[in-house]
């Protein structure tokens, strides 16, 4: 391992510790990258809580260290208290049944979309194409 | 690339008592779900029963599959 990854790993166990709901994501909350990244940014917004989130695209070596880390292949990663939550199926299945709220500590919200469990991802355009004049 | 019929395959091999149903989301070979049913699920956290279906396939969920959604029940 490299000084930078050994950097790298460093900032990503600092990041987990200093924050309560830290979601590592492809893209950012405004603008997600992927359709499962998506999915749980809109899972933790529609409970409400504030969270932290870190692009794991700028740069291979966070990814790759993440999934060290955590023993998770894939992104996104949700960490509550420090602890690996899961990915997009387990973060909607738990706000589904109200696992996600008690765990965070918030209320349940009463509109909550059960049924979102059972929605396809939509998988990301892979390239974008503006048509100019 | 792997069908939706080869994951089902390489699950109900890698792990006993497994029986998956396996979707291919987008007819691409590399975005799936699996729903499996194993007893060996009993007494293990989310995490773990999700992570016993990933180690099916190591490196390969996040690289030439890109995508495993998975949903396990112990019946």
């Amino acid at each position: 391992m490299t000084d930078d990854n050994t950097q790298i790993r460093d900032a990503i166990k600092n990041a987990i510790d200093e924050n309560k709901v830290i979601l590592f994501m492809k893209g950012t909350p405004e603008q997600p990258a992927c359709g499962f990244s998506a999915r749980t940014v809109a899972t933790l917004q529609a409970l409400g809580t504030p969270f932290a989130a870190v692009d794991i695209l700028p740069h291979p070596a966070i990814r790759q260290e993440l999934s060290a880390l955590s023993q998770w292949p894939t992104i996104p990663q949700l960490f509550v208290d420090g602890e690996l939550v899961g990915g997009c199926d387990i973060v909607t299945e738990m706000f589904a049944n109200g696992e996600l709220a008690e765990l965070v500590g918030v209320e349940q919200p009463a509109d909550a979309p059960v049924e979102a469990a059972a929605a396809p991802p939509r998988q990301s355009a892979p390239m974008q194409i503006q048509d100019r004049p | 690339m792997p069908s939706a019929e080869d994951i089902k395959r390489r699950i109900e091999a890698g792990i006993p008592d497994a029986r998956a149903e396996v979707e291919d989301l987008t007819g691409g070979g590399d975005h799936f779900r699996a729903t499996v049913v194993s007893t060996t699920f009993a007494g293990r956290s989310r995490i773990e029963q999700h992570r016993m279906v990933y180690d099916v396939f190591g490196d390969e969920v996040g690289g030439a599959i890109h995508a495993l959604s998975i949903k396990t029940t112990t019946s």
